[in-house]
């Protein structure tokens, strides 16, 4: 699914988080918001996300105004930076909360949402730990999990909040390429908001480079390698 | 291995064993004489003429109309003062408004202000005197030396207890988990009850328990609404206050005890329900 933000602004009060932005991500892109912190990347992640609505601008879905859809009407699966697992259930069902959500008419039966479970249990490759909680679990598994749970609810998008943040540098590694790997196989949009410019520049195939609520600039790794935009880029992406 | 060696071994944090000693000794005794010996004396009172005459004292329809009474007012009392207490800290943790300072103060009132004072302010507000009193009264609903006043007056003293125990919780847990559950498509209502109240259950339970100690035992602001009517208006407290100034000090403290025991099975059942579900609870607060 294409997204396309047209003039997005946020203001907390007086203070503006964003100023107006703009940007065109292509369907089934995996995007990284590269900044540092109050650059304004998670408050646009969020604002995709129905968590927060822009105070002025719009949002199109597939060329659909998405603006004024409520954050469950927007199916956007969405990964927490400290991954906001439900800590009082299982790993089985947090993965199968969204299913059990539903309205009846929509619900798929028990067995279904099982089988589902199951299914995204190995896509994780963690297929044996169902019946465990989110404090029996390292910091990868729980990362994981709560991307299975994400794409439980058949997203229609993938938002992502500092997904590796929490992580020492070599589950980093090995969860990066879990990231792509889990992109390429369902095609899905995938956005995933970062400060590590290393990260940003391996993973994604577009990277938007903001500041102070500002678009620096937008390209392709290597492009923006190449030819940085302005003295802030440059100074980003070589620190 | 000799002294010096061990107490090199000692954490920054330790103290001496004879300061250890002199805390400990003066934390039991402590205990000891506040709380131990004046809930014995309350026991050796009661059972003073043997089991016999503390339970007959209990028979005594003035006994039972009490206990009744105190019962009905913690049963209405109780669960409405944990709605207001749920949606108060809902509203004060998960919204940002100016007065928001104003409203906490406010929630604390009950706990700086008399329960006698309150009670008055009940009486002045519904008494048969007032507009809205006498109008109640014509349509013979009295508040005042009715159930009503009484309810009323425990809920003003009790109100704080559950939304004091719960803010707290619920700012330390924050909402990520609520988020999460809306991205997942879930309604309010269901976040609320899948994930709010099970996140705030040990706070809420102890909220409640509190709630309901005091307001089975309050007795200030329920003297002044009730008018002490025998048999119709007088609660535990209440009922315990007249047949102790009556000298029928048996009677008294055999309902002084039953009091002291429905206080004693609340906290059992806490600590029932902690113990029962410790891996539970280790599990909610580690993560």
């Amino acid at each position: 699914m294409d997204i396309d933000i047209q003039e997005i602004s946020k203001l907390f009060g007086t203070t503006a988080a964003l100023h107006p932005v703009s940007l065109a991500i292509p369907s089934g892109a995996l995007v990284a918001l590269l900044g540092p912190s109050g650059s304004g990347k998670t408050t646009l992640l969020r604002i995709l996300g129905g968590l927060e609505f822009p105070s002025s601008g719009r949002v199109l879905f597939e060329g659909q105004d998405a603006t004024n859809l409520t954050v469950q009407e927007r199916r956007a699966g969405f990964v927490f930076q400290s991954y906001a697992l439900f800590r009082h259930m299982t790993v089985f069902e947090n993965i199968a909360y969204g299913l059990k959500a539903r309205p009846r008419a929509e619900r798929p039966p028990k067995l279904e949402i099982a089988r589902r479970v199951e299914r995204l249990l190995e896509l994780i490759q963690l297929p044996e730990i169902g019946a465990r909680y989110p404090s029996q679990l390292s910091g990868g598994q729980r990362q994981r999990v709560a991307l299975a749970r994400a794409l439980a609810i058949e997203p229609r998008m993938l938002l992502l909040d500092e997904p590796f943040g929490a992580l020492d540098a070599k589950v980093r590694k090995e969860l990066r390429q879990g990231l792509r790997d889990i992109h390429d196989a369902t095609g899905l949009t995938t956005v995933f908001v970062t400060h590590d410019q290393e990260e940003a520049m391996e993973l994604a195939d577009l990277v938007v480079v903001m500041s102070m609520g500002r678009i620096e600039q937008i390209g392709r790794p290597q492009d923006i390698r190449a030819r940085p935009a302005s003295n802030f880029v440059r100074d980003f992406i070589t620190a | 291995m000799s002294d010096a060696a061990e107490r090199n071994w000692r954490s920054a944090t330790d103290e001496t064993p004879l300061v250890r000693g002199g805390l400990i000794l003066f934390a039991v005794a402590g205990i000891a004489l506040l709380v131990a010996a004046p809930l014995l004396t309350v026991f050796a009172e009661a059972f003073a003429k043997g089991w016999f005459a503390a339970l007959k004292s209990l028979g005594n329809p003035d006994a039972l109309s009490a206990i009744r009474l105190t019962l009905t007012i913690a049963a209405f009392s109780v669960p409405l003062n944990a709605a207001f207490g749920i949606a108060a800290a809902w509203f004060i943790t998960r919204f940002d408004f100016r007065g928001k300072a104003f409203l906490i103060t406010l929630i604390d009132l009950p706990f700086s202000v008399s329960p006698v004072v309150a009670g008055l302010c009940i009486v002045l507000m519904f008494g048969a005197n007032s507009a809205i009193g006498g109008w109640l009264v014509a349509q013979g609903y009295p508040i005042v030396f009715a159930l009503p006043g009484i309810v009323l007056a425990t809920m003003f003293v009790t109100f704080p207890f559950v939304a004091r125990e719960l803010i707290p919780v619920m700012i330390e847990q924050g909402c990520k988990e609520e988020e999460a559950a809306l991205t997942l498509g879930a309604s309010g209502w269901r976040v609320f009850v899948t994930v709010t109240l099970p996140k705030i259950r040990w706070a809420l339970l102890y909220g409640v328990l509190l709630c309901n100690a005091r307001a089975m035992g309050e007795f200030g602001a329920v003297a002044v609404v009730s008018g002490k009517i025998r048999g119709q208006t007088a609660t535990m407290p209440i009922t315990i206050e007249m047949l102790y100034n009556e000298y029928l000090s048996v009677a008294a403290f055999s309902l002084a005890g039953l009091l002291t025991a429905l206080a004693l099975v609340t906290l059992l059942v806490k600590t029932v329900l902690e113990l029962r579900h410790a891996d539970e609870i280790a599990a909610t607060h580690r993560h």
